[in-house]
This record gives structure tokens, C-alpha cells and sequence, in this order.
């Protein structure tokens, strides 16, 4: 036992696109999972999978020891589901959805009313759970939606990019929800796209790209591989765009990108920086920006995977 | 904040539910559809509008034309009006089961240890009571404008049974467009360019021998008018077997043919 979800080998096509190619995962008991990666990169049906929601093409999947696909029933009693739109019924007030999930799970009247009202006073919903959810904001039917898939009392919680579309406000209020069921030993798998979500919440992160898993480790391990910062310089005339690329290339000792009017190269030690600004100088090369930043999450892409996050349709397209 | 601390899961892990299991869940989720006209009294207006409006447009502005009396023609029309009405309403299923998948509140339930048909069924369930509703106010407002039944209530119930069994075969048909569909406004289209020529090229509200007769070969084999048939007899008196068994033939054939194409549907969307 000990692990809450495993994975071995999961593949998923759909047509042509092949969604999942050979994932493995493995989540301990208690543990939150952060799954990152791109829009396209698998993570969805990595959890409609592991949600028993669709069957894998190949591999499998146990969730608390049953499996995904023989024991379905079994594992949809034991997890709950937030997926990336609010699944609550509009037209039904804050306690009517959740009593309905209740009675759904066998609750009686009163224990599914009781149960409804702890959820939305815990998710700081109870002046509003006599409204229909279609008046509430994203923020309080995303967490209306998190308290829909916590009726049941859940061992295993899936988090489909629950933050996306979401607010700075209500985005951190939902994380301090998600660390509450982790301080209560729920186990967590997170989809998103968010380094800093993933960075804030997990305790191990998983890196998606193309249906694979391309990284994974601790958030710190992650950093370490991407740790640097990003340098751009735009030199005023693209006619010194090579003259700044071996610039670049010379005090950074990099392969700088040269791309729309600029040159791009990860930056190990900003302290090189100035000295990139005294030989442009001496070369009499005007730069009409130069900027310093973190690295983003195509940059993290970049170091991990040796791409782009954005360049991979027309790979894929490419490739089909 | 002293329910939530506990962490043993509400439901245990346990096998399959059993049927008693299964038909509360379907009433839970049928109670789900109705609660929504409790919130949203127009939903109820939008049943009646239709039957309302038709009633009194086809008896007042057509029936001097076509039966030479409102009168006489509301005797006649009726019984096609409810059965259009029941065609119409059947689609209704389309739009709401589209609209949960779209919303990702099909996959939640989907996501839940209950009955794999509950979903469905609770829906279907739901909009049956519509039908039913539709089906009274029909006769309700009928009766008030001169509608005799001259039958009973045996006929009346009859004539709802009948109604509801070809809705029933319907719904299938209502599962297939609601979940291949890619919107709901897609749906509405949909259904409207599907049921409106269908309903309208049938005896449901002018006499078969009135059109050409190439129309009148498709007019005597189309379900609706034997529908409107069986309803008329079940209601005004008149032979209703050969009627009702065609009815019931055809929804027997709508619900054989469509209900694996609806269920390949549904596998494959979801």
C-alpha cells in the first residue's frame, strides 16, 4: 500500500493525438501532487482517467488499491472531483447543490443539509447558500464547485486547474483551502499551469509535455534545473542583431535566441549583465531594451524539454 | 466547522449499487430538474406558452378556414396539438443533457459511486412530469374553450399513456442530439428543423385528403398522424386499436433503432 494513486504506463489516444503516452505517477498517502505542464500536455486525462471518467487506452491506474477501471465503483466512493469548470447546476441555490450531492451518496435529508451547511461555512458561503449559484462570482462557485466534490468525504481529491480564470484574491483563497485538506491528510493530484501555484502547494511536481513526463522531483529540485533568469536585449536597428548574439554569446558563454527584433539567453549570474551593457557600449550598439527577468514557464519548458511550451502544435502538426 | 474535521469518508467503498439504490438516486436527480421551476417560475411559463398559444392560434385563426367552425376544429385539432406538443417537449431532454455535459455537471455525477443510468433516468423522469403538465393544460384549456371528451377518464389516461410511451422513445432520440451536439443553441436548431416539418406534414391539424397525394403517402404512413389518430379516439371516441398498435410500433422501431446509436454516442463523448 502506502501510495493513495499509482500509474503505470498510461496511454490515451485521441484520432491522431496521442493525449497520454506512458505516464507513470505515484502519490503517497497524504501527499500533494502538483502536475504542471502546457495546455495539450496530458494533464486532464491523466485525471478523467485516474477520476474513472474514461478508460486508458493502455496501462492502468489504482486509486487507494482499486483499480481505475475494474473497481471504478470503489474508487469513486473514496475521491472527489473539482474539474476546470465550476460543475455546479446554476439554476439550484449553494445548499440545494450540495444536498444533492449528499442525498446522491445516501445521506438522509437531514444529514445532507447538516453536511451542506458545515461545507459552506467553511468555504465562508453561508450568506449566500439560499441564492442560485448562477449570481454568485467564479470565486464562490469555485469553491461551491471544491465543496461539491468534498460532500463525500473524500481519501483522494483531484484538482483540475481549479485557480485558472480565477482572480489574485481568490486564487489565494483557494490555496489556503487546498492546505487545509492537506493538513487533514487528503491526498491531493493538482493540475495546473501556474509555477507558482505548483511552487506554493506541492509537495512533489510532476512536469507534463506531450503526454509524457518530462520532470519531476520537489519543487526545490525544480528550481535548482531552472533557477536562472532570462536576459533580452533589442538593439535599435535589427541590423546589430548579430553583433549583440555574439556579444551575448561571448560574456555569457550560452547560445542566446534570436528572434523578432531580439536576442534571448538564460542568465546563470546577473552580475554578467553589466558587463554585456560596457561591450555593446564600446561597440557603439544602442540597445532600445534590455531587461532582466525570471525565468517563465516557457523558459522552464525550454530548460527542461529543450522547447517551447507554445511551439508544440505546430510540432505536433508537424509531426501528423 | 465540527462535521468537517472528521475524515472517514461518508460512503464506504462497497460494490455496485443496488436497484432500491439506483431509483432514489434517479429520484434525487429528478427532483434536481423540478426544483429549478421553483426558482425559475418562467421555465413553467416556457411549458405553457406553447400549448397555450397554439391552442388558441389554431382554433381561432384557423378553424373557420379549415373545418368551416372553431368549434369543430378544436374537436378535430386538439389531439394533434398534444401530440406535437409531446414531440417538441421530448426534446427538452437534448437541451438540459447537453447543457450538464458542456457545464462538466455530467462529469461530477459521473464522478460519483451511484447508478450509471441515474443521470439519465432522473432527467427523463423529470421532463415526463413536464409532459404531464402539458398534456392537463392542454385538456384544462380544451375544455374551457369547448373540447368535449366523450370518452372518460379511461380515455384521458389512455391517451396520456400513450403520449408519454412514444416520449419515452423520443427521449432516446433526444439523448442522441443532446450529446453529439456542440451547443445548446445547436440543439434548438436541431430539433426545431427536425420536429417542426415532421409534425406538420401529418393529419395532426388538416385532413390527409386535402393535400397532393404524393404528400398524403408519406401523411398516412408518418407517425404523427397516427398518433393524433389514437389520441382523437382515445379521447373523441372512435376506433383506436389500429392507431395506437402503429403508434406504439413506431416507437418500439424509433426507440430500437436510435437507443444503441444514442448509447455509442455517449460512450464516445464522454
Amino acid at each position: 500500500m502506502g501510495y493513495a494513486i499509482q500509474a503505470d504506463g498510461l496511454a490515451k489516444r485521441y484520432g491522431e493525438t496521442r493525449a497520454l503516452d506512458g505516464v507513470d505517477l505515484e502519490v503517497p498517502q497524504g501527499r500533494l501532487l502538483g502536475v504542471l505542464g502546457p495546455n495539450g500536455a496530458g494533464k486532464t486525462t491523466a485525471v478523467r482517467i485516474l477520476a474513472t471518467l474514461v478508460r486508458p487506452d493502455g496501462g492502468g491506474a489504482r486509486v487507494s488499491g482499486f483499480d481505475v477501471v475494474r473497481q471504478a465503483h470503489q474508487v469513486r466512493s473514496l475521491i472527489g472531483l473539482t474539474g476546470q469548470y465550476a460543475a455546479v447546476d446554476d439554476a439550484l441555490t449553494g445548499v440545494e447543490n450540495l444536498m444533492m450531492i449528499g442525498r446522491l451518496l445516501g445521506l438522509t435529508r437531514a444529514d445532507a443539509r447538516r453536511r451542506a451547511d458545515g461545507l459552506l461555512d467553511r468555504f465562508a458561503l453561508t450568506d449566500a447558500g439560499g441564492r442560485a449559484a448562477k449570481t454568485y462570482s467564479g470565486g464562490m462557485r469555485r469553491r461551491l464547485d471544491l465543496a461539491a466534490s468534498l460532500v463525500g468525504r473524500p481519501r483522494v481529491l483531484f484538482l483540475d486547474e481549479p485557480t485558472s480564470g480565477l482572480d489574485p484574491r481568490s486564487r489565494t483563497e483557494l490555496w489556503g483551502v487546498v492546505r487545509g485538506l492537506q493538513d487533514e491528510g487528503v491526498t491531493v493530484l493538482l493540475t495546473t499551469q501556474y509555477l507558482e501555484e505548483a511552487d506554493r502547494l506541492a509537495d512533489d511536481i510532476v512536469v507534463f509535455d506531450h503526454g509524457k513526463v518530462i520532470a519531476s522531483g520537489t519543487p526545490d529540485d525544480l528550481k535548482a534545473a531552472t533557477r536562472g533568469q532570462v536576459l533580452e536585449v533589442r538593439p535599435i536597428e535589427a541590423t546589430y542583431l548579430d553583433l549583440v548574439r555574439r556579444v551575448v554569446a561571448d560574456v555569457l558563454d550560452v547560445t542566446p535566441e534570436v528572434s523578432q527584433g531580439q536576442v534571448t539567453a538564460p542568465v546563470r549570474d546577473p552580475a554578467a549583465v553589466p558587463a554585456i551593457v560596457r561591450r555593446l557600449d564600446d561597440l557603439d550598439v544602442v540597445a532600445a531594451e534590455l531587461s532582466l527577468r525570471r525565468a517563465s514557464l516557457n523558459e522552464v519548458f525550454l530548460a527542461l524539454t529543450g522547447h517551447r511550451a507554445e511551439d508544440e502544435q505546430q510540432g505536433a502538426e508537424a509531426a501528423a | 466547522m465540527t462535521t468537517i474535521t472528521q475524515t472517514a469518508p461518508a460512503v464506504a467503498a462497497s460494490s455496485r449499487p443496488g436497484a432500491g439504490a439506483a431509483l432514489r438516486q434517479t429520484m434525487t436527480l429528478a427532483w434536481r430538474s423540478m426544483v429549478q421551476i421553483k426558482h425559475n417560475p418562467m421555465e413553467l411559463l416556457d411549458l405553457s406558452v406553447q400549448p397555450i398559444m397554439f391552442l388558441l392560434l389554431f382554433t381561432y385563426v384557423f378553424g373557420g378556414a379549415i373545418a368551416g367552425s372553431t368549434g369543430d376544429y378544436l374537436q378535430f385539432a386538439l389531439p394533434g396539438l398534444v401530440a406535437q406538443n409531446m414531440l417538441f417537449a421530448s426534446m427538452t431532454t437534448a437541451v438540459g443533457l447537453n447543457v450538464d455535459i458542456a457545464k462538466g455537471v455530467f462529469d461530477r455525477l459521473r464522478s460519483l459511486p451511484i447508478s450509471r443510468s441515474a443521470p439519465l433516468a432522473g432527467r427523463i423522469v423529470a421532463d415526463t412530469l413536464k409532459q404531464v403538465w402539458a398534456f392537463a393544460l392542454f385538456l384544462g384549456l380544451g375544455l374551457v374553450l369547448g373540447f368535449r371528451v366523450h370518452t372518460g377518464i379511461a380515455g384521458v389516461l389512455g391517451a396520456l399513456a400513450l403520449l408519454l410511451a412514444f416520449a419515452l422513445a423520443m427521449s432516446w432520440t433526444a439523448v442522441l442530439v443532446g450529446v453529439t451536439a456542440a451547443s445548446m443553441e445547436k440543439v434548438q436548431i436541431l430539433m426545431f428543423s427536425l420536429m417542426m416539418p415532421i409534425t406538420f406534414t401529418s393529419n395532426a391539424f388538416v385532413a390527409t385528403d386535402t393535400m397532393p397525394s404524393w404528400l398524403q403517402k408519406w401523411v398516412e404512413v408518418n407517425p404523427v398522424s397516427h398518433l393524433a389518430d389514437a389520441v382523437r379516439g382515445l379521447l373523441g371516441g372512435g376506433p383506436v386499436a389500429s392507431d395506437a398498435t402503429i403508434s406504439l410500433l413506431w416507437a418500439a422501431g424509433i426507440a430500437v433503432v436510435v437507443a444503441p446509436l444514442a448509447v455509442r454516442a455517449f460512450r464516445n463523448r464522454i
